[in-house]
């Protein structure tokens, strides 16, 4: 039958109701989370996870089903897809499903409609005090230790890693979080950044404005991978030197390499 | 226990002076505006927090314990009254606590302190900085007096001070500065925004105080009832209807077409959550509200 896919997805339904949230009469949770955003959300992410970039999550199981988790993995340029995929691959490939839920940009509490869309289904401004919070609740928090520069990637830098923020492991060594890396492949070749837009960008009060070889800056209907590898648990408080730090953050950050390795291999073999 | 209450003709002073009545305390009232219905049993003293007569009712009458929430807000008083009322009257009240000896002062805040913006975190802890002086000017008066009723705790060491930071409350009273917002058929709010409201039951806000008296409670506390809701919720369940104005309308149609008239910077408090983390103050007292978001607001919308 030909026809718009469904707004809502049965797969998706029963996955939120699974979930370990504590929804109240008119379907909110502590943190305010919408119960029905978080279906149309889901159901929305599901087509691009499922049908558009028919993404294969590979060691899926090596996210905890309860507790707090810190997943740490590469940033894509151009639109940054990766995020929403591995969301999807949270809610609808991990058995019990999980809600993950990432740090974004800034700029985005100011503008209209995407401010409270965003804070209803759980991705929250890119705050530490959020980070620390959603840790305390035992939540999966979704990180991309490259931050913006990590979204400013080009095609032809492929996938090399930008220099790596170190917050993140503090935080997950303060709270006691193991660390699941993870890498996302496809990304680069489904959304090939050929240049950045950067005044208009500055006007605007974005961070990027990208622009592809084929002028849309959207991306192409390309297979997707991602790899989670083993959670990594490091002996500290946060409190240790720069130096240490700077160390387990290169530790992550090789693994993810591997994890890359690995991804490619994986596109490779199921082919476009 | 002889409690002073301080702007006991409000909605929340009168509910609090009737349990506190009901539970056999002396109660002793202090505000400037009548309280017509009084029960019986409550001493009223109709004077200024500022003035001579206020001491004398310290030096007189010496409570034990004074419940100060005597404060103004912008919807009531223009700016002058409410410095001299929420700093000089705040001051001179410690300073009576101080002089005569009272054990216990529990100063009443609010969570609107904290300020709302795009920045802001989700969850105010009690650690957190109050922000409202930058994003909404008309509650520097208020974040002040918080501050200095604060101070109060190393100022004087042996005066038990707690401040309650409160979230808006709504009940039958319709009392209270939420409800003056929510108070027309429609509610004006910014399109494309919808923050996150946090209020509790007026009575569960008078129990909420009493379990401070209670457990003499010392320190600066966030004090919440149930889960916040978003604001087109909040409107839609109190039989209201909201009017998305765009952002650049909000403050010119602000106090026409039979709107409420809404101070400059209040614009932010409708555009960006201000939620606080009230898990302290439930861990020292026990606190737990009796009235459920639904509850609550049905509360106010039949009243």
């Amino acid at each position: 039958m030909l026809g718009l896919p469904p707004l809502v997805s049965k797969e998706v339904k029963e996955q939120v109701e699974k979930l370990e949230l504590q929804f109240n009469e008119q379907g909110f949770d502590e943190l305010g989370l919408d119960r029905q955003k978080l279906i149309y959300f889901f159901s929305f992410l599901r087509l691009f996870y499922r049908r558009y970039f028919r993404v294969k999550s590979f060691g899926i199981e090596q996210v905890p089903s309860h507790g707090r988790v810190m997943l740490v993995g590469n940033h894509t340029g151009g639109l940054p897809v990766d995020g929403g995929m591995v969301l999807a691959s949270l809610l609808l490939d991990h058995e019990p499903p999980r809600l993950g839920h990432g740090m974004v940009e800034k700029f985005v509490a100011n503008v209209p409609f995407l401010s409270y869309w965003w804070d209803r289904v759980g991705q929250f401004t890119g705050l530490p005090e959020h980070a620390l919070g959603l840790l305390e609740r035992d939540r999966v928090l979704v990180v991309f230790p490259e931050g913006v520069r990590g979204v400013g990637k080009l095609a032809q830098d492929g996938y090399e890693l930008e220099r790596f923020g170190t917050g993140f492991l503090r935080l997950a060594l303060r709270t006691n979080t193991p660390v699941v890396p993870f890498a996302f492949v496809g990304g680069v070749e489904a959304m090939p950044t050929v240049l950045h837009l950067e005044r208009v960008a500055r006007a605007l009060r974005v961070p990027y404005i990208p622009v592809t070889p084929y002028l849309v800056p959207l991306p192409l209907p390309l297979r997707c991978v991602i790899v989670y590898g083993e959670p990594m648990h490091f002996p500290g408080d946060g409190s240790e030197s720069d130096e240490v730090i700077a160390r387990w953050v290169g530790e992550v950050q090789a693994r993810i390499r591997l994890l890359i390795e690995d991804g490619l291999r994986h596109r490779r073999e199921l082919g476009p | 226990m002889k409690v002073l209450i301080t702007g006991v003709s409000g909605y929340l002073g009168k509910i609090l002076a009737t349990r506190l009545l009901a539970r056999g305390h002396e109660v002793i009232g202090m505000d400037r505006r009548p309280w017509p219905d009084m029960p019986r049993g409550i001493e009223m003293h109709r004077v200024d927090i500022r003035k001579r007569p206020a001491e004398a009712v310290f030096r007189e009458r010496r409570p034990e314990v004074m419940i100060h929430m005597a404060t103004l807000t912008h919807i009531t008083a223009p700016r002058e009254e409410r410095y001299r009322v929420n700093l000089n009257g705040t001051k001179a009240l410690f300073e009576h606590c101080h002089r005569y000896g009272v054990a216990q002062a529990i100063f009443i805040g609010r969570h609107t302190i904290y300020g709302a913006a795009p920045d802001a975190p989700l969850f105010r802890s009690e650690a957190e900085p109050p922000l409202a002086m930058t994003t909404f000017p008309a509650l520097a008066d208020l974040v002040a007096a918080d501050l200095f009723a604060g101070a109060a705790l190393w100022r004087w060491p042996e005066l038990n001070t707690a401040v309650l930071r409160l979230v808006y409350t709504l009940g039958p009273s319709t009392g209270g500065t939420l409800a003056s917002y929510l108070g027309g058929p429609r509610v004006p709010t910014v399109l494309g925004f919808d923050p996150l409201f946090q209020f509790m039951h007026e009575l569960d806000a008078a129990e909420a105080i009493l379990h401070a008296l209670d457990a003499r409670l010392r320190g600066v506390f966030n004090v919440a009832g149930p889960r916040p809701v978003p604001l087109s919720v909040l409107v839609r369940t109190t039989g209201r209807k909201a009017l998305p104005l765009p952002e650049p309308l909000f403050d010119r149609m602000s106090g026409r077409f039979g709107l409420p008239d809404l101070p400059r910077g209040s614009r932010s408090h409708i555009k960006h959550s201000i939620v606080v983390d009230d898990r302290a103050f439930r861990k020292a007292t026990g606190f737990d509200p009796a009235y459920d978001e639904q509850q609550t607001m049905e509360s106010f919308r039949w009243a």
